[in-house]
């Protein structure tokens, strides 16, 4: 018993460190940047800076306190950007954006780091877990235009090749805000999304509804039908284990007896007929816990009931 | 004196402005007529009361006409009141898995296990949710609304209501009172469909009675529903799962306990919150549309599907069975999932031509199946459109 409950807490331990572990890696992305700022957004001091836009891939909140910010993952961790502790605007709604200015003045707030993107070189950004270790993220920005942007093509859209590396052509592209549908859009979504994909797709491949009906119905069916041929099987065993019981009960041996006198099925319906026979005739009962059976006594004069016993005594005199 | 009047006046006058006579229109009266019709068919005419008493009060608490824009957040659509906090059960869609779970817990699966083709039948009746998709289609809805309006040919409520929040949630108001209408109305919609389709050497089939089946295999059955269902269709995860759940807590015998509350106490109050409140989110200026009548008539139309297509599948089945191994086509009306009620009128549809015909086990099979194949079609509904 001992030794099942400690392999029972290892498995509950293990599974919370796993999901802890990769709380933020492979959710939190970085989406969107931006090296040269001449006309571009705006920060909250009427600053340029050069920015760096993060997404919560999530379908749930995501806490980026304490992650860690850098352009050189080589230098002393104590110097990386480490987002603060203790602002409520680091918690991330579900698949939303937060921009970090890189204007090396850490001291503007939460959302200004302590390094500068370099505009004339490629520059890396590395994203890392408040262990220092966990590498959350990476990519390494080309020298870009001013105004411009190195963008996900599709928001927190990582795409690989056959060989499962990083397609890097597919996941990333120059934004320049003149192409159609290379917009630069800092703290918003990189494809902007006005309508339901597939309910177009519906509407205009299948105006009628058949194939949705054929291929729905074709679905429940197999459902259901995988579900039936389960419980065939299932329903086969527990058949002949029954069969197999109740010939035991009636001192039959299954190698010896004939398939054909071999006993039925008890049905739900002949067991109850026999309990109600029983039950008719025996007037049987089962023990029952915890029932109280109240019958009605006719006593017309009882203590409980008599007004004399509820009534104050006279005093003495 | 004069000042003091103009002053006793203008709070009269503003008082006024608050008040339902202000503010009524004729669209509250028509919905108030509805509410009370709502509570009459359930008081007099025993209509699913435990559906149709919270969904008209429902439908008399939202429709109390107030000034909109005073702020009293009191409206089910005003963010903070209470109505709205209880509504969130049926905006984000928790209150039908919750139900789902005590229908778990209350159902026995005995009949579908001992018989297990009777899960067909289930997956046939379906075809009224996608029959009502093309109608609706037709009509001119767009695809997701139209697949929100047709699941209330699962005769489910709370499917009715998770895919509409989901997937239309500007028409879940009309939907889920479209849906639990016609499930109270089963009773007298799905007899002329039966008959209609069946012949009466048909209807006294008689059919094998089902085996009793052992614990082990009642155990088994959730767990195993849950993985296969599941895996085909992982959108129905919060509907099936929460169904099968509820129904390993029954046979499992060991949390007795868990299941009572789970089919008791937690699904009346949930079904007094549902109800309520989906009677509520019927407020005049929203409900009373185009739109409403047509989820009414296509409601209609998915209902009738539904259980001819269970009735005709069964017919079709028997071409195939052996002549003992035959299935009464009274059963294939089961297949939508209004529990225990269709299942009821398979059997008293049964004998009234055979009095010794009992039908009601046989049809239960169906039945439930109809509960397991109608969340599975919201799961497919939900993976293609939402």
């Amino acid at each position: 018993m001992k030794t099942f409950r400690l392999i029972a807490l290892a498995t509950v331990a293990l599974a919370s460190l796993t999901a802890t572990g990769q709380a933020r890696k492979g959710v939190l992305h970085i989406n969107e940047v931006m090296t040269v700022n001449e006309s571009n957004f705006v920060d909250d001091f009427g600053g340029r800076p050069a920015w760096i836009e993060l997404y919560n891939s999530k379908f749930a909140p995501l806490e980026i306190s304490s992650v860690y910010i850098t352009t050189n993952p080589d230098s002393d961790p104590e110097t990386w950007y480490a987002v603060p502790l203790h602002d409520v605007n680091t918690r991330m709604p579900k698949r939303q954006h937060i921009v970090f200015w890189a204007d090396g003045m850490p001291s503007r707030g939460t959302f200004h780091t302590n390094f500068v993107l370099k505009p004339d070189q490629p520059n890396d950004i590395y994203l890392f877990d408040s262990d220092k270790k966990t590498l959350i993220d990476h990519v390494t920005v080309p020298v870009l235009e001013p105004n411009t942007t190195y963008a996900r093509a599709k928001d927190g859209v990582t795409v690989y090749d056959k060989d499962g590396n990083v397609d890097m052509e597919a996941t990333w592209e120059i934004r320049n805000d003149i192409d159609e549908g290379k917009y630069i859009t800092p703290s918003s979504n990189n494809v902007i999304e006005d309508r339901n994909d597939k309910v177009e797709k519906f509407a205009e491949k299948d105006p009628h509804g058949f194939g949705m009906a054929g291929m729905a119905m074709c679905i429940v069916f197999s459902a259901l039908a995988i579900l039936c041929i389960a419980f065939m099987i299932i329903n086969r065993i527990g058949g002949s284990i029954t069969k197999s019981n109740k010939m035991k009960s009636h001192g039959l041996d299954v190698r010896e007896t004939p398939r054909e006198e071999r006993p039925d099925h008890d049905s739900g319906e002949e067991i109850t007929a026999i309990v109600m026979a029983l039950h008719e005739h025996l007037n049987a009962h089962d023990n029952e816990s915890h029932v109280l059976t109240i019958n009605k006594v006719k006593r017309a004069y009882s203590p409980w009931s008599s007004k004399i016993y509820n009534m104050r005594q006279l005093p003495h005199r | 004196m004069v000042l003091a009047q103009n002053f006793f006046m203008e709070n009269l006058n503003e008082f006024w402005q608050f008040t339902g006579f202000a503010n009524a229109t004729w669209q509250h009266f028509v919905m108030l007529a509805v509410g009370l019709f709502f509570i009459w068919l359930a008081i007099k005419k025993n209509f699913e009361p435990m559906l149709l008493v919270p969904i008209g009060f429902g439908i008399l608490i939202g429709n109390i006409p107030f000034n909109t824009t005073a702020g009293l957040e009191i409206g089910i659509y005003e963010e903070g009141s209470v109505l709205n906090i209880l509504y969130n059960g049926v905006s984000a869609g928790w209150y039908p898995p919750l139900i789902f779970l005590g229908i778990g817990a209350m159902t026995d699966f005995s009949a579908l296990i001992a018989n297990p083709k009777l899960m067909l039948i289930g997956a046939a009746a379906q075809f009224g949710i996608f029959g009502a998709y093309m109608v609706a289609l037709a009509i001119g809805f767009a695809p997701d609304q139209a697949g929100a309006i047709a699941i209330i040919g699962g005769a489910d409520g709370p499917t009715a209501i998770f895919l509409s929040s989901k997937l239309a949630p500007n028409l879940m108001g009309a939907i889920a009172v479209s849906a639990y209408s016609y499930m109270a109305l089963v009773p007298v919609i799905q007899p002329p469909i039966m008959r209609l389709f069946t012949t009466r050497k048909e209807r006294v089939i008689k059919m094998k009675p089902a085996r009793a089946v052992s614990q082990n295999e009642k155990i088994i059955f959730p767990i195993v529903g849950l993985l296969l269902t599941c895996f085909v269709v992982p959108s129905g995860l919060p509907l099936l799962g929460m169904l099968f759940f509820g129904n390993l807590l029954r046979e499992s015998g060991v949390t007795t306990r868990l299941a009572k509350t789970a089919s008791n106490a937690l699904t009346d109050i949930v079904t007094i919150l549902l109800g309520m409140t989906v009677g509520a989110s019927t407020q005049a200026t929203t409900f009373l549309t185009k739109e409403t009548i047509f989820i009414f008539f296509l409601g209609f139309m998915a209902f009738i599907i539904a259980s001819s297509s269970g009735v005709l599948f069964v017919k079709l089945f028997n071409i195939f069975l052996p002549k003992e191994k035959k299935i009464n086509p009274l059963i294939g009306n089961a297949g939508v999932s209004a529990v225990p009620m269709s299942a009821r009128i398979s059997n008293n549809l049964g004998l009234e031509y055979d009095p010794s015909n009992y039908l009601l086990m046989h049809a239960m099979g169906p039945n439930v199946a109809g509960v397991i194949g109608s969340a599975v079609a919201a799961g497919v509904l939900l993976g293609f459109l939402a």
